[in-house]
């Protein structure tokens, strides 16, 4: 719990990620036989090296957010969006900009002042700022940048049934889950990775897997869970306290069968509950790492969330045990040659 | 108690239209320090009497309402998800992703969701959503929801305010929490200052509402100067400048019918000669303030109205400038302290 809103709290835009690696390399240094980064600046844990077969787990630090674009001559600034945004929940919301935190809020116009046509349209990025309360240009370029990345500011807490509501679940939840694996030991050579960039594109993942060339990948992450109010049951994708979801195909990846029924198998031994992810698009960073060197055989289990890439994504706790305890049973399960990983391909006869 | 302190606590109670009472008890026992005695009016308006050293003592009523705008519960959904309404004017396009605080059989977080965005088209997604399409989320089983949630349960936007750069600050509830902040400001001033009138400090109920709180308590109190503090729409693109104030300029002073001519012109005197910096807003009709009722309270009374400049009304990171809630308040302080019979007498003169 105390690591997962550490994690959450953290700043990392994709592109500035170095809130949350810190905090990482800080917590699992003691657990690590070495630890590097890389020019784009993933972040490796190497633990059993030498050993067979090689697994890399990957989970993103990342998360969406804003660029500072331009500094207006009243002092308000211009931003972008940074990965898969939804410009609709910017409105009203808290944020901090650039490398020293400097607080602002993304206003609207006051509805007094709206026409009624005005309020059927989404205000759109173009239409939004940040205000850090200045006066003018000047005195916001004492304290801000062109270039700065602007994150929501929100704190973690319990909400509801055992859950947790909070920003970045997507993918803090996967980098939690990631570094309590890590203190534990293996019977393989395990090289976690805390990727950069995955928001903006898998590409952090897809030098990391090439860095690594592992014999099998694991990608943690945290993924839609729509299953709400208005939504039909057919519609939910995942849904919250329904146990970890395996993937069988996103718009970057589809998983081998073989590794499904793996999953599926692992997860029946150690009567976990779990689900099967409903949806065939949006990416991980299993899209990039499957496609590395020849090929990897990889997968992906994630945590449901509510509200995605929103600063109030909700999780459930009981989710995040069991998809701990998946991940740990499959690194268990590899390391017994549960999982035969020579000529992954079936041979065509 | 520091101003910024106190705007810092009142701001982040709950204290919705009709629901006032835990935003009005932090309000009466900090005001009551600085003044004589404190009291509440059937609708829960909180007075405090800050008494005159003058044998005829005018009566001074500043009006600064509490009650913020909210949610209401409408209907449990199938999965426990509250359908709502609001209390007071809401864009619905400000609160999606927010969380909230339910007021059921106990305190309850929610988060207000929507449709997700991967399972709306194109043209869904060029729509803004509507207040119908949004739900309450509490994360709880529906069994759990329907034993703790009844329709007609409020809720509030959780927010508390942040500090922005210099003297700046944003959070809910500043309209017009800053209001009430600024009553402080001024019983603080009035502390080494000589004054004749009786000083009735009033937090209003349900003016988001239809300016309720205030009608029944310029009855109740029968002032001879009621001066409505509120805040006003700060300058910011997409809005004409002359619709606007600027923050950190001082008060907004307003004229217009809704505004005894002399009152505002005192105001302007006392600021003058005190050097604090105001501004002048123009107001052609009644104003949205508790000064709508005060002026057409019994046989009339002589209203004024100051407000704190803003930006982003009615939204959760509505964002002000500390020192205009300082400035306001010693205008209102050295304003007061001017107050005698001569002067009221003379504003029934036309």
């Amino acid at each position: 719990m105390l690591l997962i809103k550490k994690l959450t709290e953290a700043y990392g835009v994709s592109g500035d990620e170095s809130g949350v690696r810190n905090l990482l390399r800080e917590e699992l240094t003691p657990y690590a036989e070495k630890i590097e980064t890389d020019s784009l600046g993933n972040l490796y844990i190497k633990k059993g090296i030498g050993k067979k077969p090689r697994v890399m787990v990957a989970a993103h630090m990342d998360e969406i957010g804003l660029m500072v674009v331009g500094i207006e001559s009243n002092g308000l600034l211009q931003v972008k969006t940074v990965g898969g945004v939804d410009e609709r929940v910017l409105v009203s919301k808290p944020v901090v900009v650039g490398e020293n935190h400097v607080p602002g809020v993304i206003g609207a116009k006051a509805i007094h002042l709206q026409k009624p046509h005005e309020r059927k349209k989404p205000l759109e990025v173009e239409q939004l700022y940040i205000d850090i309360g200045v006066k003018n240009k000047e005195e916001a370029e004492k304290m801000v940048k062109i270039g700065d990345y602007a994150a929501f500011l929100a704190t973690t807490h319990e909400i509801g049934d055992n859950c947790l509501i909070g920003k970045a679940m997507d993918n803090r939840v996967g980098c939690a889950i990631l570094a309590e694996l890590v203190k534990e030991d293996y019977d393989l050579e395990l090289t976690a990775v805390f990727t950069v960039q995955e928001e903006i594109g898998l590409r952090g993942a897809s030098v990391a897997a090439y860095n690594v060339h592992p014999d099998f990948a694991l990608v943690l992450e945290g993924t839609t869970a729509s299953d709400v109010a208005g939504v039909e049951d057919t519609g939910y994708v995942t849904k919250l306290g329904g146990g970890p979801a395996i993937s069988i195909m996103d718009s970057s990846f589809i998983a081998p069968q073989k590794v499904i029924n793996f999953l599926v198998e692992t997860a029946k031994k150690l009567n976990l509950p779990f689900q099967l992810r409903r949806l065939t698009t949006a990416g991980t960073d299993a899209g990039a790492i499957s496609q590395a060197h020849g090929g990897i055989p990889s997968a992906v289990i994630s945590v449901p969330c509510r509200y995605l890439h929103s600063p109030t994504s909700i999780i459930s706790l009981d989710d995040y045990e069991n998809t701990l305890r998946l991940a740990k049973g499959v690194l268990m399960a590899i390391a017994e040659g549960g999982l035969s990983l020579e000529g992954f391909a079936e041979k065509i006869k | 108690m520091e101003v910024d302190r106190f705007l810092t606590e009142i701001t982040a109670a709950p204290g919705l239209s009709g629901y006032e009472q835990p935003v009005a008890k932090m309000i009466g026992a900090t005001l009551v320090k600085y003044a004589n005695e404190v009291r509440q009016d059937h609708l829960g308006n909180v007075v405090v009497l800050k008494k005159g050293k003058g044998e005829l003592r005018p009566r001074v009523l500043l009006a600064a309402h509490m009650d913020e705008i909210g949610l209401m519960v409408t209907k449990i959904e199938k999965g426990g998800f509250l359908r709502f309404t609001s209390v007071g004017g809401i864009d619905p396009r400000t609160i999606v992703g927010q969380e909230v605080v339910l007021f059921g059989k106990k305190e309850l977080c929610g988060v207000i969701g929507a449709k997700p965005p991967h399972l709306t088209d194109a043209k869904e997604r060029s729509q803004a959503f509507t207040m119908e399409e949004m739900f309450i989320d509490l994360a709880l089983p529906e069994a759990k929801v329907r034993e703790l949630v009844s329709v007609g349960d409020v809720a509030m936007i959780k927010r508390k305010a942040i500090k922005l750069n210099g003297t700046s600050m944003a959070g809910k509830a500043m309209d017009d929490r800053a209001g009430v902040a600024v009553m402080l400001a001024c019983l603080q001033e009035l502390q080494r200052l000589h004054h004749l009138a009786d000083v009735y400090a009033v937090a209003t109920v349900q003016e988001e509402v239809g300016v309720r709180g205030a009608t029944t308590i310029s009855y109740g109190i029968v002032p001879d100067i009621g001066i409505a503090i509120d805040v006003t729409h700060g300058a910011m693109p997409g809005v004409p400048e002359y619709d606007t104030c600027k923050l950190g300029k001082g008060p907004g002073i307003t004229v217009g019918p809704n505004i005894h001519p002399k009152v505002a012109s005192e105001l302007i005197r006392i600021a003058k000669e005190y050097n604090i910096p105001y501004q002048l807003e123009t107001a052609t009709g009644p104003t949205g303030t508790d000064a709508r009722a005060i002026q057409v309270t019994r046989g009339g009374i002589p209203t004024g109205l100051v407000s704190i400049p803003l930006r982003y009304m009615h939204t959760s990171v509505e964002l002000l400038d500390l020192e205009d809630i300082k400035q306001t308040g010693r205008l209102l302080a050295y304003f007061i302290a001017s107050v005698n019979s001569e002067y009221v007498e003379e504003l029934a003169c036309f």
